[in-house]
C-alpha cells in the first residue's frame, strides 16, 4: 500500500491547561472525502487548523505527501482552507480573489485570469468574475471561496464548517455540489462539521471525534451500522442504549443481563464485562412480537409524524430510566399513552464495550 | 402652552448655536471688510485682505510649512498607528492592556506639557528648534489618535481574511500591504485626515519648538501682536476653511458604511 497523502501521528494539543487533542493519529488517502464529525469542543476544528498550519501542535507530527509539515507556515504547505466565514477579500473583485493565490506564485495576469475563470466555471459562477464579494449571496460567496482555494491545485483542501452559515435548503444543495466538485477535481477534501446528515451524505471516510479523541473512523455506512463506541452510536444517528453485564459468552454468542432481563446476541466479549447494547430506531418493533428478542412493555410518550415515518419515544415499564427511540411506519396506529410490547432482532443489536 | 415650549426650545437652540458659531461668523464676515479695521460697520464685501494675505511672503511660506508639517507628521502618525494597532490586534503580547493604555495616554496630556517636555528633551539631545521638531511633536499627539481610531475598527472578521491570504501563499509584508491596509482603508484615511486637522491648527507645540521657519498658527499669532486687522481675519478664515475640508473628509471616510 502506498503512503497516505496526509499522515497525522499522535498529535496532541493544549490551549493553556485545556487539552483539546489527545494523541490523535489519522491517515488520509489521496482523492478521498474525509469528514471530521463531532460536537463543539471535540477538537475537530483544532485538528483542521493544525493541518492548515494555523496552529502548531504541542506534540506529534503531521506529514503531507511524506514531508514533515508540523511547523510549516500555511503559505508553504500544499493545503488551502475554505473558512467558515469565507474570508473573501472585500476590496478585490471575485476574479481578483480567485486569482490571488496564483498572483502570489508570480503567475502572469493573463494566465491568472484564464485560470480564475476556469475555476469559477467549475463552481458555476463564470458570470461573477468582475463582481465584488458584497454583491454576491451567501451561497455564491461560498463558491468563490471554494474556487479561490482550488485554483492553486492544493494536495488537500480543508473546509471548516463550510455549509454552517447557509440555510437548510441551500446547505443540502451545496452539499451535493461539493461532492460533485470533489469527484471532478480529485483533490482530497477534509471537511469539518457537526451535522451528521452532512457527514453521511458526503464522506468516503468518516471520523467521529469527541473530547479530543477519535471515537470511530471508517466508511459512513460502517460507522452507522456498526459504531465502535457508545458515543458514536448516539452521535452518528440515534440509538436506544441498554446497559448490561455479560453473564455468559461462548460460541460467538453473548448473553447480557439487563434491566429488561437477559438478552442473547451474536458477538464476543469477556465475561462479567459491562456492556452497552445499542439498537437503531429502525430496528425496534412495537406491537405483537416481530423480533426474536423481546424487550418488555413500553408506554408511548410521544409520536411525531415525519412524512415517511413516525418517530416514537416510549418509556420502558420495567425501567423508567430507559427511553426507546424508534422509527415506526407512517401507517402504524400508535398513539401517545398506549402501552405496547417492544422487540427487535438479535443480529441488529450493536454490542459496545461500556 | 405646547407652542410656547416649542418656541423656547427654538430660542434655546439658536442661542446655543449662536454662542458656538458667532465668533467664527464674525471672523469670516470681517475678513471681507473693505476698510482697515475689522469692526462694525461692515463695509465689504471685498477680497482685498485675502489678496494681502496671499501676497505676504511670510504668511504664504508659513502656510506651506504648515501643510508640509501636517501632511508628513500625519503620514508618520498613521503609519505607526496602523502598525501598532495591527500588532496589538493580531499578536498576544505580555501586558497588552497596559501597553495599549500607555500608547493612548498622550491623548489625555495637555499639548503644553508635551511641548515643554519635548523642548527640554530636544535641548538636551541637541536637536535645534525647527519644523522637524514641531513635526515630531505632532506625531506624539496624533499617533495615539490614529492608533485608537484604527484599533477600534480592527475586528476579528479580518483575522480570517489575513489568514486566507497567508494560506494562499502571501508573505507577511504582502498580507499587510495587499490585504490589511486596503481592508482598513476607511479607518486609515479617517486617522490621516483627523491628524491633518489637529496638526494644521496646532499652536502651542509649534510655538515652543520652531524658531525662524514656523507654521501658520504661530505666524498668525505674530501678526496679532501688532493688533487686529482684517488680514488676520482673512488668514484665520483660510485656516478654518482648510480645517472644515479635512473634517468633512474624515467624516466621509469613517462614517461611510460599506455594505458587508
Amino acid at each position: 500500500m502506498s503512503a497516505p497523502l496526509v499522515d497525522i501521528r499522535s498529535v496532541s494539543h493544549r490551549f493553556g491547561q485545556l487539552a483539546v487533542l489527545k494523541s490523535v493519529s489519522l491517515a488520509i488517502e489521496p482523492g478521498s472525502y474525509t469528514i471530521l464529525l463531532g460536537p463543539s469542543g471535540s477538537g475537530k476544528t483544532t485538528l483542521l487548523s493544525i493541518l492548515g498550519g494555523f496552529v502548531t501542535p504541542s506534540e506529534g507530527k503531521v506529514f503531507i505527501r511524506g514531508a514533515d509539515c508540523t511547523a510549516l507556515p500555511p503559505a508553504k504547505r500544499p493545503t488551502t482552507t475554505v473558512f467558515q466565514d469565507y474570508a473573501l477579500f472585500p476590496h478585490m473583485s471575485v476574479g481578483g480573489n480567485v486569482g490571488f493565490g496564483l498572483r502570489m506564485q508570480g503567475v502572469d495576469g493573463a494566465t491568472r485570469a484564464a485560470k480564475a475563470r476556469e475555476a469559477l466555471a467549475l463552481v458555476g459562477l463564470a458570470a461573477a468574475f468582475d463582481k465584488k464579494p458584497h454583491q454576491l449571496s451567501g451561497g455564491q460567496r461560498q463558491r468563490v471561496a471554494l474556487a479561490r482555494a482550488l485554483v492553486i491545485e492544493p494536495a488537500v483542501l480543508l473546509l471548516d464548517e463550510p455549509l454552517g452559515a447557509l440555510d437548510l435548503k441551500l446547505r443540502r444543495q451545496m452539499q451535493d455540489e461539493l461532492k460533485a466538485i470533489q469527484k471532478r477535481v480529485g483533490t482530497a477534501f477534509i471537511h469539518v462539521t457537526h451535522d451528521q446528515e452532512e457527514a453521511m451524505a458526503l464522506a468516503d471516510h468518516c471520523v467521529v471525534m469527541n473530547e479530543g479523541r477519535i471515537e470511530d473512523e471508517g466508511p459512513p455506512e460502517r460507522v452507522y451500522a456498526r459504531p465502535a463506541t457508545r458515543f458514536s452510536a448516539t452521535f452518528m444517528g440515534e440509538s436506544t442504549i441498554l446497559v448490561g453485564t455479560v453473564t455468559e459468552a461462548k460460541n460467538g454468542t453473548v448473553t447480557a443481563m439487563t434491566a429488561l432481563g437477559p438478552i442473547s446476541l451474536p458477538g464476543v466479549s469477556p465475561a462479567d464485562a459491562t456492556v452497552a447494547l445499542a439498537i437503531r430506531p429502525e430496528h425496534l418493533f412495537f406491537g405483537e412480537a416481530k423480533g426474536n428478542v423481546t424487550l418488555g412493555m413500553a408506554k408511548v410518550g410521544d409520536v411525531v409524524f415525519q412524512g415517511s415515518f413516525k418517530r416514537v419515544l416510549a418509556t420502558s415499564t420495567l425501567d423508567p430510566a430507559l427511553q426507546f427511540i424508534a422509527k415506526a411506519p407512517a401507517s402504524a396506529a400508535i398513539q401517545a399513552g398506549d402501552t405496547i410490547p417492544v422487540s427487535c432482532q438479535a443480529q441488529d443489536i450493536i454490542l459496545l464495550a461500556d | 402652552m405646547r407652542a410656547a415650549v416649542r418656541l423656547a426650545a427654538w430660542v434655546y437652540a439658536i442661542a446655543i448655536y449662536g454662542f458656538i458659531f458667532l465668533p467664527v461668523v464674525v471672523l469670516v464676515l470681517f475678513s471681507l471688510q473693505a476698510t482697515s479695521f475689522p469692526i462694525p460697520p461692515f463695509t465689504g464685501p471685498s477680497l482685498r485682505w485675502y489678496q494681502a494675505v496671499l501676497s505676504d511672503a511670510r504668511l504664504t511660506s508659513a502656510l506651506l510649512n504648515s501643510l508640509l508639517v501636517a501632511v508628513l507628521s500625519s503620514l508618520v502618525s498613521v503609519t505607526l498607528g496602523f502598525l501598532s494597532a495591527w500588532g496589538f490586534a493580531r499578536f498576544v503580547l505580555p501586558g497588552s492592556a497596559i501597553l495599549r493604555g500607555l500608547i493612548t495616554l498622550p491623548l489625555t496630556v495637555s499639548y503644553l506639557i508635551i511641548g515643554m517636555g519635548l523642548l527640554v528633551l530636544f535641548n538636551w539631545a541637541g536637536v535645534p528648534k525647527s519644523l522637524l521638531a514641531a513635526g515630531i511633536g505632532h506625531v506624539v499627539i496624533n499617533l495615539p489618535l490614529c492608533f485608537a481610531i484604527i484599533y477600534s475598527q480592527m475586528g476579528d472578521h479580518q483575522i480570517n481574511i489575513e489568514r486566507a491570504a497567508r494560506d494562499l501563499g502571501a508573505a507577511e509584508w504582502k498580507v499587510l500591504l495587499m490585504i490589511a491596509v486596503p481592508v482598513m482603508a476607511p479607518a486609515i484615511f479617517a486617522g490621516f485626515f483627523l491628524s491633518m486637522t489637529f496638526s494644521w491648527d496646532e499652536f502651542v507645540i509649534s510655538f515652543l519648538l520652531t524658531r525662524f521657519e514656523t507654521t501658520l498658527p504661530v505666524e498668525i499669532w505674530n501678526l496679532l501682536r501688532s493688533g487686529l486687522n482684517p488680514k488676520t481675519n482673512a488668514v484665520g478664515s483660510l485656516v478654518f476653511a482648510v480645517s472644515i475640508v479635512l473634517v468633512v473628509f474624515f467624516e466621509l471616510t469613517l462614517l461611510r458604511r460599506k455594505p458587508a
